[in-house]
């Protein structure tokens, strides 16, 4: 169990009024979380510090950041299972993690008639470089349905994943339905047919503990800004040999052996996919992050966002008009994304923010899935390590009072 | 804490929005959306010989604050010459709004302002049109 009251201590921010005398109600993490002080401090010692480039310099100041940096890679490897910290490629965030994956790896095997596989509840970072790469290689691009309550219709798998199909890539948690996807079974079924599989690990990873080795996946992708970290950092995690047969995404500094007038010889991984310097006090920031989020334990983390999510997904049920769109609290992350009769998701997201409540309005960078659901937009409340049961109730009483503003 | 954006007549314009349909026989016509919440809207325009806005139609969905602004702009439009249409002023419309806004929401107030101008450009004068023939 967490306790709670501990935990919010460590978030600076939420110290802070939204406006002057309101409390900040923080229920946006799925869109970026807040940062606990250890991951500040940890960026700001390194300025203070130690702050010079890594992997080049010979003074003290290079080395002491090289090692925090690379040890950093180590304690990240470990959050995740990772039988190897090269494995792991520093990255600016989950969307760059798939387009390393797309113009790399997609660029040397992707061909007219092969098929590259993912879902229809995929953000856009997990659709765009997909079908920029499927157009420019001649391949197709294929989505696996959602049925009506938000998971996957895995009835017809067996043809939308077949022998033409090279890379299946899907989300393990759904950043709009909450759905957590039956993720091995998913891996297995790609490998079967010959397949990659690779994870968006962007709304697992910082919620629920996740082991690469477990999962047996190619290729996982996540965000250091939703687990605590900074942003500007993400990591893609790929197998040994995967990476090693995958040329550089970048060309530049940092990724080389030799460079002569005529041609270049690559580093080894990870760095091959490094190209210039790096995000140093991110890196650092993000190590600091899993440390975090290890020292809470990740059963309880993913606990207590369970009990916090049952509480809302009932609470908001009782709301006359909302409809909460995705499938039952028992089979989601946290997150919860509703729409109300009669009223807007800005208007919901304007004036509960008048009450200090963070929310996000819009499509969540899934228009694929809201044009699917017939909706423009929707409203989320996301949920996190400090989000108390406390937060829900005001959130329910001031969706009423935006109901009362409509004359509802 | 009030929600002052949201006064009376904003939401009675939600309720009951001021022309709003779509025009058959109009001289122009345009749609758009705004990407970041979804909201659409579509403005008919039809013009009198002079060039005056005789009649006009708005349509869409979208949230209080660019629907609103929708039915205050029309309404405002109606007997303005096309170049009174092509020059009107964003703050015009925000200060028949009446509301402060936030940027975001600035943007939902403008959408139909956007579209107005973008389809009040794409023709020609039929003045202009008339004297080319």
């Amino acid at each position: 169990m967490l306790n709670i009251n501990k935990v919010r201590e460590d978030f600076p921010i939420l110290q802070v009024e939204a406006h002057p005398g309101v409390p900040l109600i923080y229920l946006d993490s799925a869109a970026s979380s807040q940062k606990p002080a250890p991951v500040i401090n940890a960026m700001n010692q390194y300025y203070e510090m130690y702050n010079a480039n890594v992997h080049r310099g010979i003074h003290a100041l290079s080395e002491a950041a090289t090692n925090a940096y690379e040890n950093a890679r180590e304690r990240i490897a470990k959050f995740i299972n990772a039988p190897d910290s090269a494995e792991l490629i520093y990255v600016r965030n989950a969307t760059e993690a798939f387009n390393l994956v797309a113009y790399s790896w997609g660029r040397a095997n992707l061909g007219p008639g092969d098929e590259v596989l993912i879902t229809e509840m995929e953000h856009h970072a997990n659709i765009v470089p997909w079908q920029m790469i499927c157009a420019e290689k001649g391949a197709t691009l294929r989505y696996v349905p959602f049925a009506e309550d938000g998971t996957l219709d895995l009835a017809n798998l067996d043809e939308l994943l077949n022998d033409k199909t090279k890379l299946f890539s899907f989300t393990a948690v759904s950043n709009v339905f909450g759905t957590v996807n039956p993720t091995k079974k998913l891996i297995d079924s790609a490998h079967a047919v010959g397949a990659l599989a690779m994870i968006d690990a962007a709304q697992s990873v910082p919620h629920m503990p996740v082991d690469v080795q477990a999962l047996n996946c190619d290729f996982l992708a996540f965000s250091s800004h939703k687990m605590c970290g900074p942003t500007g950092m993400g990591i893609l995690y790929g197998k040994r040999e995967l990476l090693e047969a995958m040329p550089p995404f970048m060309g530049g500094g940092d990724m080389i052996r030799r460079v002569s007038m005529e041609k270049s010889t690559y580093a080894d991984l990870p760095h091959k996919f490094e190209a210039g310097t790096p995000s140093i006090a991110e890196g650092i920031g993000l190590g600091a992050a899993v440390d975090y989020l290890s020292s809470l334990g990740m059963e309880n983390v993913h606990a207590h966002e369970q009990f916090i999510t049952n509480y809302a997904v009932e609470a908001l049920s009782e709301i006359q008009g909302l409809k909460i769109i995705g499938p039952p609290a028992a089979q989601r992350g946290g997150v919860a994304a509703f729409e109300i009769e009669g009223l807007h998701a800005h208007d919901i997201a304007e004036i509960v923010d008048k009450d200090g409540i963070a929310v996000r309005a819009g499509h969540h960078c899934a228009m694929p899935l809201h044009k699917r659901l017939g909706l423009s937009s929707t409203t989320r409340a996301s949920f996190y390590v400090h989000t108390t049961t406390e937060e829900i109730d005001k959130l329910i009483v001031s969706l009423n009072r935006a109901r009362g503003i409509f004359r509802l | 804490m009030d929600s002052s954006i949201y006064r009376e007549q904003i939401i009675d314009l939600y309720e009951n929005p001021l022309n709003f349909g779509e025009l058959e026989n109009h001289d122009f016509s345009y749609e758009e959306d705004n990407p970041l919440c979804g909201d659409e809207i579509r403005i008919d325009v039809k013009l009198d010989e002079n060039d005056r806005v005789a009649e006009v139609a708005w349509s869409g969905e979208g949230c209080a604050i660019s629907q609103a602004s929708a039915s205050l702009l029309t309404e405002e439009i109606k007997g303005m010459s096309l170049e009174q249409v092509r020059s009107f002023d964003k703050d015009t419309l925000l200060e028949l709004l009446g509301v402060p806004l936030s940027m975001a929401r600035v943007k939902c107030a403008l959408l139909s302002l956007k579209v107005l101008k973008a389809g009040s450009y794409g023709i020609p004068d039929k003045g202009e049109m008339r004297k080319n023939q």
